[in-house]
């Protein structure tokens, strides 16, 4: 029983990712109508923005110390961090607290981006056809990767979480268990901060007229316009709002797993399957999706089902779990769980 | 109309013909002209470096490459010469290899075999180069040695683990100084059963390829000699990035010993992910929660930083080994580079100095010549001790070190602690013991048959 706990709470924690991924990628292609394989680089670019704050904040003082030495033989260099320099204690706290701070930073940092892709590229296609549309994001996703990849290297980069939430904390003393259940304080941090953007970005479709408005607009664009309103620049401001998803994640999933250069496209093709299985437009379906094939995914990978599945002589399934339950979904439901009639097939 | 699907099929055909007669390597037709596969006929000679430039082994593969770089600079005289100076054998004059000198080109294998093969045979075909040397993964230097003894070239392999490497899939052309699986659990099962106790329930998590499928397979053997019961072996893909799913059920199992048989990237996130779980401070079966890390490199440990804390593991080289040789190099790479260098770069200088020695003592790049300089080579001075290249099956035998991570660095770079030098003797093998059984050298291919 705890190891399915376990094995759940894992699959929330990586259902979370390609949930706001997901979000974002349907935000995305029901507003735009642009299918935007760039969505995982976007993702990506918010975890760097983590990274680079944890760089910037361990930009340091050096002093020589001729008591110690390095390892040849040389006078040591002591390194003290600038803000630390600074502030003091205050500068201590920014350093262990950078993920927070990269999540406020990267929200503004991400709309920008997000604005500037849509304007300066992905409008020139909106008159284009689907392939086209994605044979111009996947490249984008490629060019930023690699930019990532100039400036940071090809190693992953470990950007530490805050001491508090640094070690495991008792799932099953919190939920009133007679067992407990260690989780890493983080990631149950980071599936709370998921659920919690999640709510907000659909109270914000939900409950205010900038959000009807898009609604309506994802319903009936011409209508929307023929009222006088310009949808167009909502759909870009929405644009900008689904980079932030994506780089709220990026940038708090960075104390999870260590940010690469190529995360974006690992995630990518995870959360386009996701998109897929939750039907093609369906914001709800996008979220139940993500966390529905989260949660298998990390079931597959329990020795319980793996040991079952290598007794009937097949080969272990943990890394192929998705694509399959997407083939099944499809077959038994052509348009996705939650999926309408008519997206994507004009 | 069925004349024209004729004339189709025929296109088709004689395409196909042709695509084969490209595809096989182009050596094999021009060897008739030279003597074997890329006889150097100008004033150099090119090597070829087959590194990961990106995936989860992308660190070593950028500490080999700068070693790789170190080396020739060191054999065509620049610098300070390196461990050149340490080397027992003194046929090495900084003149280049055989008064050649020494070029290089380089491939990324991504870590991936299919694409350390394209690379290779890149490098044969178009750049000529008489040497292909590199690795980390175990998977890709077994790729790449076959391709090598196909075309006809000298594989003299990097950072390569897996027992089958010198087991079941040896070749005449390749030759591995690295140390193995058996030999880590050999050296490592006595250290573990003397600080941990014979009573212990061990669980492995395991790379799904050739390298950890027979480190987990020796370590297993070794630890379970020694009274330790295996209690699961889960296998993990090699791009698992995210090893939560893997981990979270060790901590109900019943187990008090994790074995991480990972390497590069994928250690350091399944270290990373067990410390997240809170493993590393555990009670279970009223013991200490210890995890396990058999081959272990100082990259990592800097990659996985604090994790590393105390956990034991085994490593061909450590750079605070304070041999003249050792020393050297150390000197020689830290002026170059600023940090001290990796086992991983340690192994691929050494593979270097040893090939460009082998070619001056057997004068000739010819493969088969190089290969028998090579067999049975004894040989000290690059950082091991006394050191043979066992002819039997290409393995090197050496010392294997015990490390463990250290509580209290004294520097970014004093990670490690050397705690047993296992001589030799110990960690030695028949060459038809049951882990590297199967599989025979064959015939020396020099691509002139």
């Amino acid at each position: 029983m705890d190891a399915i706990l376990l094995q759940l709470l894992n699959g929330l924690d990586k259902g979370s990712a390609y949930a706001l991924i997901a979000l974002g990628l349907t935000l995305i292609f029901g507003t735009l109508g642009v299918v935007n394989f760039a969505h995982g680089a976007l993702f990506m670019i918010g975890a760097f923005v983590a990274v680079t704050l944890s760089k910037l904040m361990e930009i340091s003082k050096v002093v020589i110390d001729p008591t110690k030495v390095d390892f040849l033989g040389n006078p040591a260099k002591i390194k003290t961090p600038y803000v630390t320099e600074w502030f003091g204690s205050f500068g201590d706290w920014m350093i262990d607290y950078t993920i927070p701070i990269a999540v406020l930073l990267s929200i503004p940092i991400m709309i920008l981006i997000g604005v500037i892709m849509e304007r300066g590229l992905i409008r020139l296609f909106y008159n284009r056809p689907h392939a086209d549309q994605i044979l111009v994001t996947f490249g984008l996703a490629i060019v930023l990767q690699e930019i990532i990849k100039i400036f940071f290297g090809s190693e992953a980069i470990s950007v530490s979480v805050p001491a508090a939430f640094a070690g495991p904390v008792d799932v099953g003393a919190f939920l009133g268990l007679d067992f407990s259940i260690f989780y890493p304080a983080w990631r149950l941090v980071y599936i709370a901060f998921s659920i919690v953007v999640l709510g907000a970005v659909f109270a914000f479709l939900r409950f205010t007229t900038f959000g009807m408005v898009v609604r309506a607009g994802m319903a009936d664009r011409e209508t929307v316009g023929l009222l006088g309103i310009n949808i167009n620049k909502r759909f870009t401001i929405m644009f900008g709002v689904a980079a932030a998803v994506a780089g709220l994640a990026g940038a708090m999933y960075a104390g999870v797993n260590k940010p690469v250069f190529h995360m974006g496209m690992d995630f990518l093709v995870l959360s386009f399957v996701v998109v897929v299985v939750g039907g093609m437009g369906s914001l709800p379906g996008a979220v139940a999706a993500g966390f529905l094939l989260g949660i298998l995914e990390a079931l597959a990978s329990m020795p319980l089902i793996k040991d079952a599945i290598a007794s009937i002589g097949l080969p272990s399934i943990d890394q192929i779990i998705i694509y399959l339950v997407a083939v099944i979904v499809l077959l038994v439901r052509p348009r996705g769980l939650m999926g309408k009639a008519g997206v994507m097939e004009d | 109309m069925s004349k024209l699907i004729m004339n189709r099929r025929g296109v088709l055909k004689s395409g196909a013909v042709l695509g084969a007669g490209v595809a096989l390597p182009t050596i094999f037709t021009a060897s008739s002209a030279a003597a074997y596969t890329n006889e150097p006929t100008g004033g150099t000679v090119t090597l070829g470096f087959n590194v990961p430039q990106t995936g989860a082994y992308a660190d070593e593969g950028a500490d080999e490459l700068r070693a790789y770089m170190l080396a020739v600079k060191h054999l065509n005289g620049e610098g300070d010469g390196g461990m050149m100076n340490t080397f027992s054998s003194k046929e090495l004059k900084g003149n280049g290899i055989l008064g050649k000198k020494v070029e290089y080109v380089t491939g990324d294998t991504q870590t991936k075999s299919d694409a350390a093969r394209a690379s290779a045979q890149s490098m044969i075909q178009k750049d000529g180069a008489v040497m292909i040397t590199g690795g980390s993964s175990s998977g890709v230097a077994i790729a790449v040695q076959g391709l090598c003894q196909e075309a006809g070239i000298i594989f003299m392999a990097g950072l390569t683990h897996s027992n089958d490497t010198t087991g079941k899939d040896k070749k005449a052309n390749g030759f591995r100084h690295f140390f193995n699986g058996y030999m880590s659990a050999a050296a490592l099962a006595p250290v573990l059963a003397d600080r941990y106790g014979t009573d212990r329930k061990a669980y492995h998590l395991t790379a799904d390829y050739t390298w950890g499928w027979t480190q987990q397979a020796s370590i297993a053997a070794a630890t379970e000699a020694k009274g330790w019961e295996t209690v699961a072996n889960v296998l993990t893909p090699l791009t698992t990035t995210d090893f939560s799913s893997y981990v979270a059920p060790v901590i109900n199992s019943g187990a008090d010993v994790l074995v991480l048989n990972h390497y590069g990237g994928n250690m350091i996130n399944s270290l990373t992910s067990a410390v997240q779980f809170g493993l590393k401070d555990k009670m279970v079966n009223g013991k200490k929660f210890e995890i396990v890390v058999p081959l272990y490199s100082r990259l990592m440990a800097k990659g996985a930083g604090e994790n590393v804390k105390g956990i034991f593991g085994s490593t061909n080289w450590h750079w605070s080994l304070q041999d003249e040789g050792s020393k050297a190099f150390v000197k020689s790479f830290g002026e170059e580079y600023g940090f001290p260098p990796s086992q991983a770069a340690h192994t691929v200088y050494c593979q270097t100095l040893l090939y460009a020695d082998a070619c001056e003592r057997a004068g000739t790049f010819n493969p088969c010549g190089v290969a028998e300089a090579l067999e049975g080579f004894k040989f000290s001075g690059l950082g091991n001790g006394d050191v043979e290249y066992r002819a039997d099956d290409h393995q090197c035998f050496k010392d294997v070190l015990v490390v463990q991570g250290k509580e209290n660095p004294t520097s970014e770079f004093d990670l490690l602690e050397v705690v047993e030098v296992t001589p030799r003797a110990q960690v030695e093998y028949a060459p038809d013991n049951e882990f590297f059984a199967g599989g025979s050298l064959g015939q020396c291919n020099d691509g002139s048959a």
